[in-house]
């Protein structure tokens, strides 16, 4: 074949494989596996297709040991999103991806484009998305750059997900020095769909149609995969042209036409074109099916003159999709996207060659209506599909362990002094950047939109009413939704940190009352060609195994985001789960706060706030993240949530209220029973004797801000308090009453003697201010 | 009683209007697309729901006020037939011309969602018989009720304020005004008998047990009423 020549198009050689990020063995394996040159299109779509971000190169062999089955599973992962069998013949279908890098170049539309693409590749499977999460982590909150990037992404998350009709329903924002360089922007979103309407990304059947429908191509969001696959400098965020620009009307009018179109049963596959656009859609289509396939570019609804194939290949534009239509039905999907006034055309059709042939015309570019080249297609790319998905790289690259670590863990957090004043400590504290209020961030999200959220943002998981309709059935299912993950736990043991951030989001599920039934991971880490990176990267995948495991709730879909660096410095490992749940029934839903006076307030689990290792607390007194982690039972905390279930599904239900332990200890969670509710007038106060929350001779500040997984803070009515703790003991729970609801303060005493008093307004009013010294008010 | 949704292909919170006016308010409830030309025979409330009608990236409402459903509606509406525009629709009624004033991006500049109280101001189909304080939510970024001095004479003498946004003790102050509008302004009056009302709170996201609070039910069943009274 005769490279065809376009404007741009540079002669291939090693110096260009390598500025496309393809080493030297990778290139000679090209060569070896073509037998000549590629072209510069075909150098270009193996630059992409071969990039950590589309293939997984680094990852993959340690992927392979998470659990993903389970009997709810319909789909895991290697599909656009996984798929989980919620009963009655529908499904739950969600994914988490991160969209770090092109958030921190250019933040409202780095983040508006991540989520757009997150509801793309769950809309794709034929389900409407009905709830978002994003978890969201930024440098330092005094970091010159912080307020413009807190500011820029939450709006760019709001404003695609309130024009989609959307509603973000949580997630998470954490502060860290390791994120001043890079910071994580995971978006998750669900959707709901009949079991006898999912679509899947295949091309197959020789002949059959292939379709584009959507948003026309542009430059925009060239080389975007591979920008991923790049640490940063510190010349810094000069790649501004690699970011896409989000329409969200687009993409809700190509969300409705999909949804008609699927309704319609029109078609044989289809995925969105997202990362690598269309070539990374058109091979993985192919790749699945074992198809062929053969594309004109000349066809291609574009927005810009001159595009040429590399660009058209390689382009990011948002809110496309590319369709297989069943045979002879390609005029019914034109049809329904003229309705929405979306481009629709056949670009080619499937082959059984096994091989990805693109096409086009020299100097033909249908917006030059007065004088076009006639058209005369060329091949411009014939490449064996296989080569580009099966047979990319895949690395069993070198570990090491961190030697730093050990020199860290040992730090005793006994040595940071006691405050003067407990009450002035646990204020700054629950008033902090990483313990406060969230409201600011979530008001500027449209979290009831479609009018299903039963629990709003704020609580342990989101609660959504999800309407299930197929013909003669009309019903409502309930969802829950968290995510979660302590990085600074992950950058201590890597292993101990993944497996507590499966255990703590699934514990937020059980704490609505939901049953964890599957689970999305978005796995941010630095630079893997480090030893260390790659150890802790493999350690934390055994962790989210071992916890999976331990708890039987299974992986159905993720992404990995590496190269989170700048200049050698990576982020903290954030290994960031999101979590679905189940709800039997809407009496079993409870909140976080208490809900009146009079109840007990119980502990379930073991007292003790464990080593303060990798706490805010330590974390706030010595700007590092050291000292002995705590570490996870995996038995306990089964037990624990499986108690927790079944005490909110009795009837009377056993619990009032209940809310995990987690950063900033129990006298954060205590606070947080106390007035965190949306009602400022609801807020319950409680007394607690804060050494029957203790492990013995635990010193106060471990006691209080101890950050030691399985614990659950709940509120029972007394006349239950007996059965609650029978259940308790027949599951081998330890529940200790702590203290009882209805002061008009949160006292904390300790043997008898009053540690700290607070003005319920006051620390409503400090965790509601947290975020000022950043965004203002 | 016969309603009708609109659905403009940005609509986002036509589901929940759907929703309440069928299942928790019990009327008959059909749906009307943006290119129809005529509302579905029959028809007593045209309810315009929340969204981003052509995504509104021009003035929210601008493009949509063109529609050939909107001169369809503005027919209706002279007629003295009930329209309800809620947020984006509120914005499309203004731009239409059906409503006096225009709404513009809040006074915090934020897109903004919580819930907000508001208290009825003048006698109409949608209000009459209302408690006098009620808890709706909102979420919109261009909220933000403003009106020449004029105009709002007009709205004044003619008492066309529906809602006004308080305090949950009803009283009117600052901080309860959660978008900078003029006078506090939530709802406005419009059409030959206060038949048209736009709103910018979400009265159908606050209509059912789920919903944690069900204040907004009682506008829908005013109105209701109101039909029944013919």
């Amino acid at each position: 074949m005769e490279p065809a020549l376009f404007p741009g198009d540079r002669p291939v050689d090693a110096d260009l494989a390598r500025s496309h990020k393809l080493s030297e063995a990778e290139y000679a394996s090209i060569l070896d596996r073509l037998g000549r040159t590629p072209s510069y299109a075909e150098l270009g779509v193996l630059s992409v297709m071969w990039s950590e971000h589309c293939s997984y190169k680094s990852s993959r062999v340690h992927l392979a040991r998470l659990p993903t089955k389970g009997p709810r599973v319909i789909q895991g992962p290697g599909e656009n999103a996984g798929v989980v069998d919620i009963g009655d013949g529908f499904a739950a279908v969600f994914k988490m991806e991160s969209h770090n890098h092109p958030s921190f170049i250019e933040p409202h539309q780095g983040a508006a484009t991540g989520v757009g693409g997150i509801l793309r590749d769950v809309f794709t499977m034929g389900a409407r998305p009905i709830a978002n999460l994003d978890s969201l982590r930024f440098g330092r909150a005094d970091h010159p750059r912080t307020p413009a990037l807190v500011r820029g992404v939450v709006e760019g998350v709001g404003s695609y997900g309130n024009c989609m009709g959307v509603p973000t329903v949580g997630g998470e924002l954490f502060f860290d020095k390791a994120y001043d360089g890079n910071i994580l922007v995971n978006a998750f979103t669900c959707g709901v769909c009949r079991q006898d309407r999912i679509f899947y990304g295949r091309a197959s059947g020789v002949g059959n149609p292939v379709l584009y429908v959507g948003a026309k191509t542009g430059r925009d969001g060239i080389h975007g995969a591979t920008m991923a696959s790049d640490e940063f400098t510190a010349e810094g965020p000069s790649q501004r042209p690699t970011v896409q620009v989000g329409d969200p009307f687009m993409e809700k009018l190509l969300l409705e036409a999909c949804l008609e179109i699927f309704e319609h049963d029109l078609l044989v596959g289809i995925q969105d074109m997202g990362a690598a656009g269309l070539t990374s859609s058109s091979v993985e289509m192919a790749g699945r099916s074992g198809s062929g396939l053969d594309l004109d570019l000349d066809q291609i609804p574009r927005r810009a003159r001159g595009l040429t194939p590399y660009e058209m290949l390689l382009s990011e534009s948002q809110e496309r999709m590319l369709l297989v239509a069943q045979p002879g039905k390609e005029h019914l999907v034109v049809e329904i996207c003229r309705k929405w006034e979306l481009d629709a055309v056949v670009i080619g059709h499937v082959t059984d060659t096994g091989r990805w042939v693109i096409r086009a015309t020299p100097g033909h570019d249908p917006l030059d209506h007065d004088r076009a080249t006639p058209r005369a297609p060329v091949v411009v790319c014939d490449l064996p599909v296989d080569f580009l998905t099966d047979a990319a790289p895949k690395y069993d690259r070198p570990q090491r362990d961190d030697l730093t670590i050990p020199t860290r863990i040992v730090f005793d957090p006994a040595t940071i002094p006691d405050p003067a004043s407990w009450e002035a400590e646990i204020l700054a504290r629950v008033g902090s950047p990483n313990l406060g209020s969230r409201r600011w961030v979530w008001r500027q999200y449209d979290h009831i939109v479609r009018g299903g959220t039963r629990a709003r943002p704020g609580g342990d998981a989101a609660v959504v009413r999800v309407p299930c309709e197929a013909p003669g059935v009309r019903i409502d299912k309930l969802l829950a939704f968290s995510s979660d993950v302590n990085p600074r736990l992950c950058e201590l043991d890597p292993f101990q940190g993944a497996a507590m951030a499966v255990a703590e989001v699934c514990r937020n599920l059980v704490c609505v009352g939901a049953e964890p039934i599957g689970l999305s991971d978005c796995l941010n880490f630095g630079n893997p060609e480090r030893p260390e990176i790659m150890r802790q990267f493999a350690r934390a995948i055994d962790g989210l195994a071992a916890a999976c495991g331990a708890l039987a709730v299974p992986i159905v879909s993720g992404n990995v985001s590496l190269y989170n660096e700048t200049d050698g410095r990576g982020i903290l490992p954030t290994p960031t789960i999101a979590g679905v749940g189940l709800i039997a029934d809407e009496g079993d839903v409870v909140g976080a706060t208490f809900p009146r006076a009079g109840l007990a307030v119980l502990l379930l689990g073991a007292p003790g706030g464990g080593p303060l290792g990798g706490s805010e607390y330590v974390a706030a007194h010595t700007g590092e993240v050291k000292g002995p982690p705590p570490r996870i039972d995996l038995g306990a905390e089964q037990s624990l949530q499986a108690l927790v279930i079944e005490l909110l599904r009795e009837r009377p239900r056993l619990l009032e209220s209940a809310h995990d332990v987690s950063e900033g200890g129990i006298v954060t969670a205590l606070v947080e029973c106390c007035v965190a509710g949306d009602d400022d007038r609801a807020m319950v106060g409680a007394t607690v004797a804060i050494d029957a929350a203790s492990a013995a001779g635990e010193p106060l500040a471990a006691a209080l801000f101890g950050e030691a997984p399985t614990r659950i803070v709940v509120s029972v009515a007394p006349d239950h308090l007996a059965e609650v703790g029978r259940r308790a003991a027949l599951r081998g729970v330890p529940a200790t009453r702590i203290g009882t609801t209805g002061d008009p303060r949160l006292v904390i005493g300790r043997a008898g003697a009053t540690v700290a008093a607070f003005d319920l307004d006051a620390l409503r009013d400090a965790r509601e201010r947290c975020l000022e010294p950043i965004v203002g008010r | 009683m016969q309603a009708t949704v609109v659905v403009f292909p940005g609509s986002n919170a036509d589901a929940e209007m759907i929703r309440t006016l069928r299942d928790v308010v019990g009327v008959t409830t059909l749906t009307a697309w943006h290119r129809d030309t005529e509302l579905p025979a029959g028809t007593d409330l045209v309810a315009i729901p929340g969204g981003f009608s052509y995504g509104d990236y021009l003035r929210c409402g601008a493009i949509a006020r063109t529609s050939p459903l909107v001169a369809a509606i503005r027919r209706h509406a002279d007629r003295g037939g009930y329209v309800l525009g809620v947020c984006n629709g509120f914005q499309i009624l203004t731009e239409a011309g059906l409503l006096p004033g225009a709404l513009t991006r809040n006074a915090h500049l934020r897109f903004e969602c919580r819930d907000a109280w508001v208290t009825p101001v003048s006698d109409g189909p949608f209000t009459r018989g209302l408690p006098r304080v009620l808890r709706l939510p909102i979420a919109h970024a261009e909220g933000r009720f403003q009106a020449a001095p004029h105009e709002l004479e007009v709205i004044e003498a003619e008492q066309r304020v529906a809602l006004r946004y308080c305090d949950r003790d009803g009283e009117l102050t600052p901080e309860a005004n959660p978008n900078g509008s003029l006078d506090a302004i939530a709802g406005v009056y419009g059409g030959p008998r206060r038949n048209v009302l736009g709103l910018m709170p979400h009265p159908e996201r606050a209509s059912e047990p789920l919903h944690g609070n069900e204040d907004g039910r009682a506008l829908f069943e005013a109105l209701v009423q109101s039909v029944a009274a013919g």
